[in-house]
């Protein structure tokens, strides 16, 4: 255990049962989160990049305890939360929240944002009488919402304006940290802006330690102050977002920082490019050895064989790699 | 747009730049739609005068498409060497062995391994990326002067979308196929077009060569949406400049320029009058009354 960790995880593990025939039978696993390790100190962002079924939403779940987990522990200031259960876990609970990608499905269409963002107060019995509408109130003008606006339905919103409720119902219960799981991927390139400041204003003002899911490099890189790579359950590299963009040493973090075009074609066409062939494996069996050596143009035969290891190389610089 | 040439229309959604592309191939649903005015000129013809039957001969087979969701536009009933021997048994007028082989070829082509066999799959064997490339192989097919590729990679990864984007940009060098790029994402299209259209609320707002709209932009909207995205080689602490509110509903749009409500340049005559595309350098044109001083503008703003 670090000691300044606010969140630790230790060799998760998720597997999701793939079900066939007539008895619903167990015929395979879907290794979602294979063994991930990391931590997130007080009051820092960590972002968790990677490509679609590379398991960063699924990691971001079980720190929550969404999932009955497969192996591994989640500690929140110390407190393993795979002990806990029902009642004292919905506790621990309001310390942790979520913040969902798709700001069209995860509000209730038939209630009001009023509403939306104040069941939390209700549920966790945070306010008494008047202090819920007060509460309410307060919590639209801090995502810069006009109060008056409560008595509508989701509908009434805009994506953008959807995206900051939400983020208001996560802040509601007023919680030390908080998982966005994709916040800006559904929004406009304008109103992406909005929210990224957003959330970062948020951070500053009431403290809060952010574990930022995202596909998008530049977004995830621009609010991290360290960025985790992930690829097929497993954890590639994890070190400081400046690092990550001037001395990246995975192949496959490489690989992903090349594949992100730079708005200036100046800039972008003086860069090395390392086009990957094929596509991410099936979770459900992935290769031997080093998940990435099937794609991986350094790979040599050690990486078909043995899986390496997360290696600190120092500076908080951790890689997954036999050729580092 | 030259012969060979690739041009990128950028804008945020319900900005009109994939009803601009549907436009063309004369796609849009009628009624509702209506093609109220203005003109399309491909190769010296008007595509709006053409009678129903020549524009079936041109789609597909002179200018095609491919769509933002492969997955939606990929029939899951019919196998993939079926749905790829359509065009070329409808336009080239090959039996059913030769476009067998020709769909074998244009999955090669596309990249697609093993094509042989994975001629006779249906849509859901194959990855997004893969379908992907099979609506790729699909718009080449007939060897189109023209190919429309309306947010080809919004839904499939970004190592994904770099092979992609490689394999269009190749096809284009080899064949001298002309390109439309649709997308929202400024990168790509600085990465691969000549030219670049901003459009926004309907509007084509500025048009210029790739270097000059990303080098010297003189439209506010162009400048706001570069400086709205984090871009990997800055410094990180950078500040991103906020465009604030939304885009404008377009049944019920602003009088005079249509981005004036978000616009910090905007002077009493934005909301009277509506700019028109004026030239503010070499084949640069930009719809805004202050282009002039503009650079004035953005300079004194970073410095306070």
């Amino acid at each position: 255990m670090r000691d300044d960790a606010l969140i630790e995880v230790q060799d998760l593990v998720m597997y999701f049962p793939v079900l066939a025939g007539v008895a619903r039978r167990r015929v395979a696993d879907v290794k979602a989160v294979d063994g991930v390790s990391f931590y997130i100190k007080k009051g820092e962002t960590l972002g968790l990049v990677g490509e679609s079924g590379c398991g960063k939403t699924t990691t971001g779940r079980c720190i929550l305890q969404l999932y009955d987990i497969t192996g591994g522990h989640v500690f929140f200031e110390g407190k393993d939360l795979t002990t806990y259960r029902g009642t004292s876990l919905r506790q621990m609970r309001r310390h942790m929240q979520l913040i969902f990608q798709d700001p069209y499905a995860s509000l209730n269409p038939r209630m009001t944002a009023g509403d939306i963002i104040g069941e939390p107060l209700l549920v966790h019995k945070l306010v008494k009488g008047k202090e819920y509408e007060e509460q309410v109130a307060e919590l639209f003008k801090m995502v810069e919402l006009e109060p008056r606006m409560a008595v509508r339905y989701p509908h009434e919103f805009s994506g953008g304006q959807r995206q900051r409720i939400g983020i208001a119902r996560a802040l509601s219960v007023r919680p030390s940290f908080i998982v966005c799981d994709e916040p800006v991927s559904a929004l406009d390139v304008s109103i992406q802006a909005q929210v990224i400041m957003l959330l970062m204003r948020l951070r500053e003002e009431l403290d809060l330690t952010y574990l930022f899911i995202a596909h998008d490099l530049s977004v995830v890189r621009h609010i991290s102050d360290r960025v985790a790579v992930m690829y097929l359950g497993k954890i590639m590299e994890i070190t400081h977002s400046d690092e990550l963009y001037d001395n990246p040493l995975h192949p496959y973090t490489q690989a992903l920082l090349s594949a992100v075009p730079i708005p200036d074609p100046v800039v972008d066409r003086q860069r090395k490019r390392i086009l990957l062939s094929g596509d991410v494996p099936s979770p459900v069996n992935p290769p031997s050895g080093c998940h990435f050596h099937p794609r991986c143009q350094m790979a040599i035969d050690v990486c078909r064989e043995q899986e390496p290891e997360l290696k600190d190389i120092g500076g908080e610089h951790w890689v997954s790699c036999h050729r580092v | 747009m030259d012969k060979g040439e690739s041009v990128g229309l950028v804008g945020e959604s319900a900005c009109g730049k994939s009803v601009s592309a549907l436009s063309v191939l004369r796609l849009i649903p009628y009624p509702p739609g209506i093609i109220v005015g203005g003109e399309i000129i491909f190769k010296g013809h008007d595509l709006l005068k053409a009678s129903e039957e020549e524009m079936r001969h041109i789609r597909g087979n002179e200018i095609t498409m491919v769509f933002q969701e492969p997955t939606t536009s990929l029939n899951p009933v019919l196998s993939v060497s079926r749905q790829l021997s359509e065009a070329l048994e409808l336009h080239r007028g090959l039996d059913s062995e030769a476009s067998n082989q020709e769909a074998v070829r244009l999955l090669k082509l596309v990249g697609i391994p093993d094509a042989e066999n994975r001629v006779h799959d249906y849509p859901y064997q194959f990855s997004g990326g893969m379908q992907q490339r099979i609506m790729i192989a699909m718009a080449l097919s007939c060897n189109p002067s023209l190919l429309i590729a309306d947010e080809p990679t919004t839904s499939v990864d970004v190592t994904v979308q770099a092979q992609l984007l490689e394999i269009i940009d190749n096809l284009r060098t080899q064949f001298g196929t002309s390109v439309i790029v649709i997308t929202h994402n400024l990168g790509i299209v600085a990465r691969y077009v000549d030219r670049v259209n901003v459009m926004y609320a309907g509007r084509l707002v500025e048009t210029g060569p790739t270097e000059v709209i990303y080098g010297q932009p003189r439209h506010p909207y162009t400048i706001g949406l570069l400086a709205s995205v984090p871009r990997l080689d800055l410094p990180r602490h950078r500040q991103l400049s906020v465009i604030p509110g939304l885009p404008p509903n377009l049944a019920r749009l602003p009088k005079g320029c249509h981005f004036q409500v978000r616009c910090k340049y905007a002077i009493d005559r934005c909301s009277e009058e509506k700019p028109a595309l004026e030239q503010v350098g070499e084949n640069h044109y930009a719809a805004c009354f202050r282009t002039g001083e503009m650079e004035e503008l953005v300079r004194a703003e970073n410095e306070g």
